[in-house]
């Protein structure tokens, strides 16, 4: 069917459901006014129970940790698909060796010195947001991003040899898999004290303190890891013919 | 502050027509970014900095970042591809 | 009286804005990213659902316990949206990348027809 005639049954259709939205909307309480009650009890239960600040990390990590630990083995399912996706397949010439990389990108100044800074700017932020994920916003997934684009600021600054360094050492990998076992692992070693799986089993410090709140910090920690390893692997696995490829052109 | 939250939901109201509207995903690289951090302001107004954080990291770095290397992966293999033809 | 339901029509809008692109594209990549967009009017709404006016972020890092606060069961669950949103896209770029292999083409129609 051509595009006209798509667009015009498109918008009759669209007609139609924003009728079925208006009428499914309406009986929504008007914003502002929400009235449930769990998130009413965590606001008052969460600081004394677990001596955590961030009720929105106590509920990822400790309330509803199961619900994190499927998020994350989604993000380890996807960074597998891509891997598999990606694979060197057999009609790629095998006899190629691998190319000697070297400082090869031309790049200004102002931006080789500039990237240099920032990287070592960004991995103490990174690290400051995954490590205090239970008192201010932030925790183990958005510091684990933050660390995951360093190489990539690294790479802008023209030290290619230094990415491919960081990208394909198989401590990447390693991060990668260990963080999302190590999730799973602390969960089943709640089960060897004879509690349910993932309870907060690691003594709760003060509240306020970088080491509080038990498991929760842990979890972090480990979900950051887990994510810069994760999210790097996929990095690599889209760059790695580029980079070669791109070398044995500019020489 | 009721105003503050109108004027920034009607801003992510007028940024996601533009960014359907940019049909070349060169363009639309920019335009992306930018709606992920009109919708990070708008987690901000609302008082959800934790998914704020989250929609900045992935929403307008890596999201584009994605885009980007999967733009170029395809440019590579067409010219790949006619440089074989031609042979 | 509408400003209650301003959110929900914002919703509603990116939601039918996201489907139109996804039907009328052109371009594989184009469509994934009006999937993302899609994808995005669930957080305007479970942002909305969530929202109480005159409330504070729930970080008790500053404020004492009792003070009213957004409610933090929802901004979790969108914490989760925003991750797999993430992921999924991934996923999907690798996927038109393969097609272009295959194929030759990133054109939806085009694509179709060279099944079989």
């Amino acid at each position: 069917m051509s595009g006209r005639t798509r667009t015009i049954l498109f918008l009759i259709s669209a007609a139609g459901l924003a009728a079925v939205f208006a009428w499914g909307l309406r009986n929504l309480p008007p914003m502002g006014d929400y009235r449930g009650p769990y998130g009413y009890v965590l606001t008052r239960v969460a600081v004394y129970e677990r001596h955590a600040t961030d009720t929105v990390n106590a509920i990822n990590y400790d309330y509803r940790g199961f619900d994190t630990l499927g998020e994350e083995f989604i993000l380890f399912a996807s960074v597998l698909g891509v891997l598999l996706l990606f694979r060197p397949g057999g009609r790629e010439d095998k006899s190629k060796k691998r190319v000697q990389l070297e400082d090869a990108l031309p790049v200004s100044d102002t931006l080789r010195v500039g990237m240099q800074a920032m990287a070592a700017t960004m991995i103490v932020f990174g690290v400051y947001i995954a490590v205090h994920g239970q008192l201010t916003p932030g925790g183990g997934f958005q510091g684990g991003v933050i660390l995951a684009t360093v190489p990539l600021v690294v790479y802008l600054s023209g030290n290619v040899k230094t990415f491919e360094a960081i990208v394909s050492n198989p401590l990447t990998t390693l991060a990668e898999c260990g963080g999302a076992g190590g999730y799973g692992i602390i969960g089943l070693l709640a089960l060897l004290g004879g509690a349910h799986f993932l309870t907060n089993f690691v003594p709760l410090g003060k509240t306020g303190d970088v080491f509080s709140s038990g498991t929760i910090a842990v979890i972090s920690v480990t979900v950051g890891i887990e994510v810069a390893g994760g999210f790097l692997v996929l990095m690599q696995s889209y760059l790695r013919e580029i980079i070669e490829e791109r070398l044995q052109e500019g020489r | 502050m009721r105003l503050l939250e109108c004027v920034v939901l009607l801003l992510v109201a007028i940024t996601a027509p533009g960014v359907v509207l940019s049909r070349d995903p060169k363009c639309q690289v920019v335009t992306l970014s930018f709606y992920g951090l009109v919708c990070a302001l708008m987690f901000f107004i609302f008082q959800a900095p934790d998914v704020a954080l989250s929609q900045i990291t992935i929403g307008a770095v890596m999201l584009p970042l994605m885009i980007l290397l999967t733009l170029t992966k395809m440019r590579r293999q067409n010219l790949r591809r006619e440089r074989e033809r031609k042979k | 009286m509408i400003l209650n339901y301003l959110a929900y029509g914002v919703a509603a809008w990116v939601f039918l804005w996201g489907l139109y692109g996804i039907v009328t594209s052109k371009n594989l990549v184009h469509q994934v990213v009006c999937l993302a967009i899609l994808q995005t009017s669930t957080y305007v709404l479970l942002l909305a659902i969530g929202f109480k006016v005159g409330g504070t972020a729930p970080i008790f890092a500053d404020i004492p316990v009792g003070a009213p606060v957004v409610d933090p069961l929802v901004q979790a669950l969108m914490l989760t949206d925003v991750v797999v949103e993430g992921t999924v896209m991934a996923l999907l770029l690798s996927m038109v990348v393969k097609a272009n292999e295959v194929a030759g083409t990133v054109d939806p129609e085009e694509l179709r027809i060279m099944m079989g």
